[in-house]
């Protein structure tokens, strides 16, 4: 049984077909990494899955039941959670209170009492690396930082699935083996994860398998070796400089020279 | 370093919000057709310098020169008007706007009469604007946005265009994309201040490149040195 099911999901804003009959499932433990060009649905999907856009065709099942006319906030509390490309913390409070706010409002029985709150908040701040900062009022972090808190108040609603919008776009490559080692963290914690990236580092670091979306469709799936090299998707998306530093180095970094 | 009077020359710029400095002592010269970058990690204070520079931070100590003239602390209108525009992070369009508002927005201090000619010409980097010009902005992809944003830009007619993380959020054949308009842009005739998280790229189409750390310069020289230091290697790429 697959923990979710995207079956032949399509999505159309005005004239604009942003998902176009799109089909995968996730099984627990897996880490599939999402790509694709700019505009090519990526997080309308994650929007559809999290209950923020509502499918015009297809359906999305978790654990076996249809979830794509329930309402987000219960969404969340069934174990799917999510970050934001644009991350929206509240500025007054503290690290540590704004990530309590997912495990007061986001689980699944009742509310926790602030007190258990706040330790669930310290227990997910360990594992983002953030412990050190939970005191510290958040527009004091730095953008790494703020993604680390994005992911913190998702983690702390107890998700069985995180959905991760672009974490680690505008990091630069060491900020990136960070996050890298705090995606692993979670993984390990045992939260399977869908992750949407344009950093290849990332999707051939950490992913399992890899879907490509391009105008809405699934262009090709399967393991990162395997679909990073593949013409179409050289050709739809990484472009020839990422296949010419394939060649020369084995990954995308440095020119031979540098 | 080139010959000549240079079009900008930051000296002790001390710069920061309220009361709290981020920068500290910032010195950096540019000289006419340059493409220089800025790299330094996220908080090092990158952001804050093009804003400091565009009169949209506040400068608290050193100054300013842009072409032989003192900008500092001057309004953000009058900077543009001088010649120094900035491209920010993120893009900023006017989201329901049309594309061609935007761009002619870049223009709002002009009055001249070949505006239009500019838009025209600014076009021919950017053929896939062509036929786009009367959509909203928001509907546009992330990098036909960065491209607006460019393009935007350059309708100011800038000596300097001070472009903040054009790749941020972008598919690898869309930043290759940008960074040859980028590139072309420069060559020709335009200099450029680049701040951009992917070093490898920016090191590759920059002639110079500066590294802010903590708010101060920690070191400059030509790109392909800064490409070989070690301490460039394995603080931003991590090899």
């Amino acid at each position: 049984m697959s923990l979710l099911a995207v079956r032949d999901v399509s999505k159309r804003f005005g004239g604009v077909k942003a998902l176009a009959g799109v089909s995968f499932a996730v099984d627990k433990g897996d880490l599939l990494g999402i790509i694709g060009p700019n505009g090519a649905g990526k997080t309308t999907l994650l929007n559809c899955i999290s209950g923020l856009a509502r499918p015009d065709a297809g359906d999305i099942l978790w654990e076996e039941a249809s979830i794509s006319r329930v309402a987000p906030y219960r969404i969340a509390r069934m174990g799917i959670g999510r970050t934001f490309q644009i991350v929206r913390p509240f500025p007054s409070m503290t690290v540590r209170e704004n990530t309590a706010m997912g495990a007061l409002f986001g689980r699944p029985r009742g509310r926790l009492q602030p007190v258990a709150a706040m330790r669930e908040a310290d227990e997910v701040l360990d594992l983002v690396g953030l412990a050190e900062k939970r005191h510290y009022p958040v527009l004091r972090l730095t953008v790494p930082d703020r993604k680390r808190l994005e992911v913190a108040r998702a983690l702390a609603m107890r998700p069985r699935l995180l959905l991760l919008d672009e974490v680690m776009a505008g990091l630069n490559q060491v900020e990136v083996e960070q996050a890298l080692a705090m995606v692993r963290r979670v993984r390990d914690s045992g939260v399977t994860i869908v992750l949407i990236e344009h950093v290849m580092k990332v999707i051939v670091g950490v992913c399992n398998r890899v879907l490509v979306l391009n105008f809405g469709k699934t262009l090709v799936e399967g393991p990162p070796a395997e679909v990073l090299n593949d013409p179409r998707v050289i050709e739809a998306y990484l472009g020839e400089r990422y296949a010419r530093g394939q060649k020369t180095n084995g990954e995308h970094q440095p020119t031979a020279n540098a | 370093m080139p010959d000549g009077p240079s079009l900008l020359h930051v000296s002790k710029l001390s710069a920061g919000f309220g009361m709290t400095p981020v920068l500290f002592d910032v010195d950096l010269e540019l000289w006419p057709g340059e493409l220089v970058a800025l790299i330094g990690a996220n908080g090092a204070g990158k952001s804050t310098l093009l804003g400091a520079l565009s009169g949209l931070v506040r400068v608290f100590n050193g100054f300013v020169r842009f072409s032989s003239r003192s900008i500092t602390a001057l309004r953000p209108e009058m900077v543009v008007a001088s010649g120094l525009v900035h491209v920010p992070q993120g893009r900023r369009l006017f989201g329901t706007m049309t594309v061609e508002r935007n761009l002619l927005l870049g223009a709002y201090r002009r009055h001249d009469r070949e505006v239009r000619d500019d838009l025209q010409r600014i076009l021919t980097y950017f053929p896939a604007l062509g036929d786009k010009l009367d959509r909203e902005a928001a509907t546009l992809s992330g990098g036909e946005q960065q491209m607006v944003a460019i393009g935007r830009g350059l309708m100011g007619r800038p000596k300097l265009l001070m472009i903040d993380e054009p790749s941020l959020g972008l598919a690898p054949k869309v930043v290759d994309r940008v960074m040859e308009i980028v590139k072309a842009i420069n060559q020709d005739g335009t200099a450029v201040l680049l701040v951009e998280q992917d070093v490898v790229l920016a090191l590759e189409i920059a002639d110079r490149g500066y590294v802010l750390e903590n708010g101060r310069i920690v070191m400059r020289g030509p790109a392909a040195d800064l490409r070989r230091d070690p301490a460039v290697r394995k603080a931003y790429l991590g090899v």
